[in-house]
Order: structure tokens, then sequence, then C-alpha cells
């Protein structure tokens, strides 16, 4: 262990350290805001060249996206559907199996059971989403959803929200695990002490209670979903046409992204400005629902 | 009722345990040392990932030299120095921005801002600095829990015999809180390396066909080829995917249980 204080300095150099040191650190932390101004200036600045070109309010209510054909038009609602559309999907699968899989853990099961399943719960979120996209294309829908959906095209944006679904278990059931851990014991004890048995006090005080932490696991899990490009790329395909039905190729928002950088967009194209157009339309949905739940996160843990 | 709580535990496991044994079952045949050490091809016999394999640990390791320090140094300003309550919850709600904001655009804007702006090109240096901000929230969170597991009293006691706030740091907290900071790290370590999409935008699908040399040189990770070998129609190829992603996932594999073998050892001798 080196020496707490070097004597042979003077009391004025070894401050002198300490506030070069804290200035240095300072600017470290300065990185991430300006990591943030950097992005959220240049979404904006390359987007305003785009909208030079291309009438927002025809941007916004647009149902044709045929950016990278002879003859562009550019909606963006064929893009902004299959999003929500892969990502409602996705919050479909992981908010009930995320939900069961925090109750089980945070009120059930054994220590050793957590410490055995814990990490394997985690190993979701661990895995590349390559992988996810490569399972979901060459297996879940030819092997598993062809048996059901026997006319499911080899893309669909079924199969990809259901990987994303998978993906973004962990979010869910580790943020709402914590919630219902830290539901205070004597709102227990109260309900037992009226006769109440274990299920009823699960579902009756513990999880209203954690409701408010359960909520902002969602809104975290909601927009992981809507950025998650690989799997789309590869599950879903780069169709971008305007469907409910999930049987069908659709393209996302990120998806259109991953076919520009597949293709190659020039530099100063009007493809190359739709990539950030595209991309600070994503992030406006983003970025509320990140700010959303971190608040909420932050109000409920000052309230326990 | 606990059964039907256990049954979202059950579809998780059963789901990686299926997907583990598609990926062996159409992939462990293809594995072997040419695939290590060899270049891309068009003939999926030959192909191997070797440039990719290069590409990955040029930028996950020029990242990890930047985060890394970034990261505790951030940690360090935000738990031990930084005085102005405001202040601190204002660089903690970026930092949160920042770990929220979806990873392709992290590609859009660095394509943007560093290779054209900045005109760094589409490098492995441009590469490492996405992933270093990509993973620097996970690094800082991380240095931060390990920052406030070290009791106050022991700060207490070194200001008590004259030594400065740097002093206290240095030869007191860092060394209690840097096990922990490191397994933080790995775990940010596995994640850069499983990235594909900001990779994919600023790098393209690119068949590249020489080890890279310098940071501004052109690359592809191993993530990235794997993409680029599953779009293609060939079972040769779909089963060359399989391999490539057994050795990513077994490369994943050894860094956690690096980190869970080092949280272990350091545990234990405090």
């Amino acid at each position: 262990m080196s020496t707490l204080i070097s004597y042979s300095k003077t009391l004025k150099k070894r401050r002198l350290v300490s506030s070069i040191v804290h200035n240095i650190t300072f600017i470290a932390a300065s990185a991430s805001t300006i990591a943030v101004v950097i992005i959220l200036a240049t979404l904006l600045n390359e987007s305003l060249q785009f909208f030079e070109k291309v009438n927002i309010l025809e941007y916004l209510t647009g149902t044709q996206w045929t950016v990278l054909f002879e003859e562009k038009k550019f909606g963006v609602l064929p893009l902004l559907n299959a999003t929500l559309l892969s990502s409602l999907i996705a919050l479909g699968l992981a908010v009930p199996i995320g939900l069961a899989i925090a109750i089980y853990l945070g009120e059930y099961a054994s220590n050793r059971v957590k410490n055995i399943f814990k990490p394997m719960i985690e190993l979701l979120a661990g895995i590349p989403t390559v992988v996810y996209g490569y399972f979901a294309l060459y297996f879940v829908t030819p092997q598993l959803l062809r048996f059901f959906l026997p006319d499911i095209q080899i893309n669909n944006i079924l199969a990809a929200g259901l990987m994303i679904g998978f993906l973004i278990i962990p979010i869910v059931a580790s943020i709402s695990e914590d919630a219902i851990r830290s539901v205070p014991l004597d709102l227990r004890l109260a309900a037992y002490a009226v006769g109440a048995r274990k299920f009823e006090v699960v579902l009756k005080i513990v999880i209203p209670a954690a409701l408010s932490g359960i909520f902002a696991s969602i809104i975290l899990a909601f927009g992981r979903a809507m950025g998650e490009t690989m799997i789309v790329a590869i599950a879903a395909g780069f169709r971008p046409i305007l469907s409910y039905n999930v049987k069908e190729s659709m393209e996302t928002m990120t998806g259109f992204i991953a076919q520009v950088a597949t293709g190659d967009a020039p530099y100063g194209t009007i493809e190359y400005s739709s990539l950030f157009a595209v991309g600070l339309t994503l992030l406006l949905m983003t970025y509320p629902l990140n700010l959303i739940a971190l608040r909420v996160l932050k109000r409920w843990a000052i309230r326990y | 009722m606990p059964v039907v709580y256990s049954l979202g535990l059950f579809i998780a496991i059963l789901f990686i345990v299926s997907l583990l044994i598609y990926i062996v079952a159409t992939g462990s045949h293809r594995l072997s040392w040419s695939l290590l050490t060899n270049f891309p091809s068009s003939n999926p016999r030959e192909a191997g990932m070797l440039p990719a394999i290069y590409g990955t640990l040029w930028t996950v390791g020029l990242s990890t030299l930047m985060s890394f320090p970034l990261g505790i140094a951030t940690a360090i300003y935000l738990n031990e120095y930084s005085g102005m309550e405001k202040l601190r919850s204002f660089l903690q709600i970026n930092l949160n921005s920042l770990a929220g904001v979806p990873s392709v655009i992290f590609g859009v804007v660095g394509l943007g801002f560093l290779s054209y702006t900045l005109g760094l090109g589409r490098s492995i240096l441009v590469g490492a600095i996405l992933l270093a901000f990509l993973t620097l929230p996970l690094v800082t969170v991380s240095a931060l829990e390990a920052l406030k597991a070290v009791p106050d009293d022991l700060r207490f006691g070194g200001y008590a015999l004259g030594a400065t706030r740097w002093e206290v740091i240095k030869s007191i907290v860092l060394p209690r809180a840097l096990p922990m900071m490191l397994t933080g790290s790995i775990l940010a370590i596995s994640r850069a390396m499983g990235e594909a999409a900001p990779i994919l935008v600023i790098s393209g699908l690119l068949f590249i066909r020489e080890v890279p040399a310098s940071p501004l040189d052109r690359f592809t990770v191993m993530p990235l080829l794997l993409y680029n070998w599953i779009s293609r129609p060939q079972l040769e190829f779909r089963e060359l995917a399989s391999a490539g992603i057994i050795v990513l996932l077994l490369m994943l594999i050894l860094l956690n249980a690096v980190a869970i073998y080092l949280r272990y050892r350091l545990s234990r001798r405090r």
C-alpha cells in the first residue's frame, strides 16, 4: 500500500494536486453531457438539411416511404408503424413473463434458486442481438410460427417482435424485482395480521405498492425495444409498408437506418440526410420515455 | 400460485436452452482453426473471420482504454468531489440519458460528426469512440456503486490524519473500490463486443481482406461479419454463421467467467 501522506511535499503543493485532480475529474464527468449535446446537435443540424428538401408535414403524415427508389416519397408512417408494432409485440411477451419472473424470484424463490436462475435471466440481455435475429430467421419463423400460421412470410414483424421481447425480459424482471423487494415489511406484516394469505399479500399489497417501479421497468423496456436494430434488420426485412398484418415483412425506423448503412449512401445525398431525420424521430420517441422512467424510479426511491 | 409465476422462468430458460442447442447443433461441425485464421471469402468452405476478430479486438480494446478511465474519473467526481447537489444531478441525468440513446443512433451521429465533420473517416478510431460512449454509463454506474460501498469511516480516518481529498481517494478509497469497478468494466466490454448496429452504420457491410494495422484503417467486427453471413441465402453460410456465433459466445463466456472469478477472489480477500 502506498503511503497516505507524502510529508516531503508542502501542504500547499498537496492541496494543489488535489484541486488539479478535482478539475480533471470534473472535465471527465462533463464528457457524457458533451456527448448528449453533440448527439442532439448533429441530429438536428443534419435533419434541418433534410427538411429543407422535404415538407415536414408530408414527412409526418405520408403513408409511403420510398427513399431508396427512383420516385422518392418521404412519409415516415410506415416506419413508425412497424417500430411501434414490433415493440408492442415485444412488450406483449416481455411484460407477463418478466413480471412473473420478478414476482417468483422476489417473493417465492429460495436464495439458492435465485442464485442459479438470476444470472441465466441476465444472460438474455447479454447475447448479441445478431444471434436473436439469426434464431428468428432460421428457426422461430420456419420451424415454429409456420406451424401455426402457414402463410407467414420468411421475413416478418412477428418473429422480430417476439425476439425483442426475450431480449428485454431482463429489464422488466430485474427492475420490477427491485421494486417488489423494496416494498416495506410493515405493509406485508399488516396484511398478514388481518388474516391475508401469501398469495393475497402478493397480489393485493405488494404488487400495487410496487406498481410505479413496475411501470418504470415497462417504459424503459419499451424504449429499448424501439431502438433495437439488428433483430429487425435480419428478421423483419426491409419492406416499408403500412400494414397491421404481423405475418408480413416490414421495415422499422432502425431497420431503415441499417438498410441505408448496408448499401452505400454517399455524403450529402437525400438518402444520407434521411438517416438523421429518422434517427432524430426515433430519439424523440425514446428520450422522453427514458426521462419519465427515471423520474418515476427516483420519486419512488424517495418514498420508500 | 408460485407455480403460475415460475412458468415465466420456465419459458425464459426454455428459450435460452433451445437457442443454444440450435446454434451448437447447426454450427459445431463447422468449427475449425481455419475459421479463426482465414480471411472472409465468397467460398464458404474457406471463409474465416480473422480480420473481424482483429477488428473486434482493436475497437473493443481502444474503447476500454477510453471508457474505463473516463468512467472512473466521472464516478470519482460525482461521489468524492462534487459539492453542488444541483450540478451533480444535472450530470447524472445526462449520463442516464446517454444510457437511453439507442445504439444505432450512436452510429448515425458517429458517421455525421466523427467521420465527416471531424474527418476521421470510417475508421477503427471512430468505432472505438462510439463503443466507449455507448458503454460509458455502464462503467460509470458500476464505478459509482463501488465507491459508495466504501464506508465513510475510512475516509474520515484519512482526513483526521491530515490527508487531502485526493490522498484519501488514491490511498484509501480506490484500492478498495477497484475490484468492483473491474467487474463492471468487464460487463461493459462484453456489451461492446456484441454490438453490431453502430458499427454497421459507420463501417457498412465491408468485405475486408486485410488485417487492420492502424486505428485509422477501415474495419469490420465479429457481429457484423456474422450479419453478413446470416444474410446470405446459401445453407453453408448459415452453418458458418452458427460456427461464428459459437466462437463469439465462447469469447463472451470466457470474459464473464473472468469477471465472476475476479469478483469471487477479491470479495473473499476482504
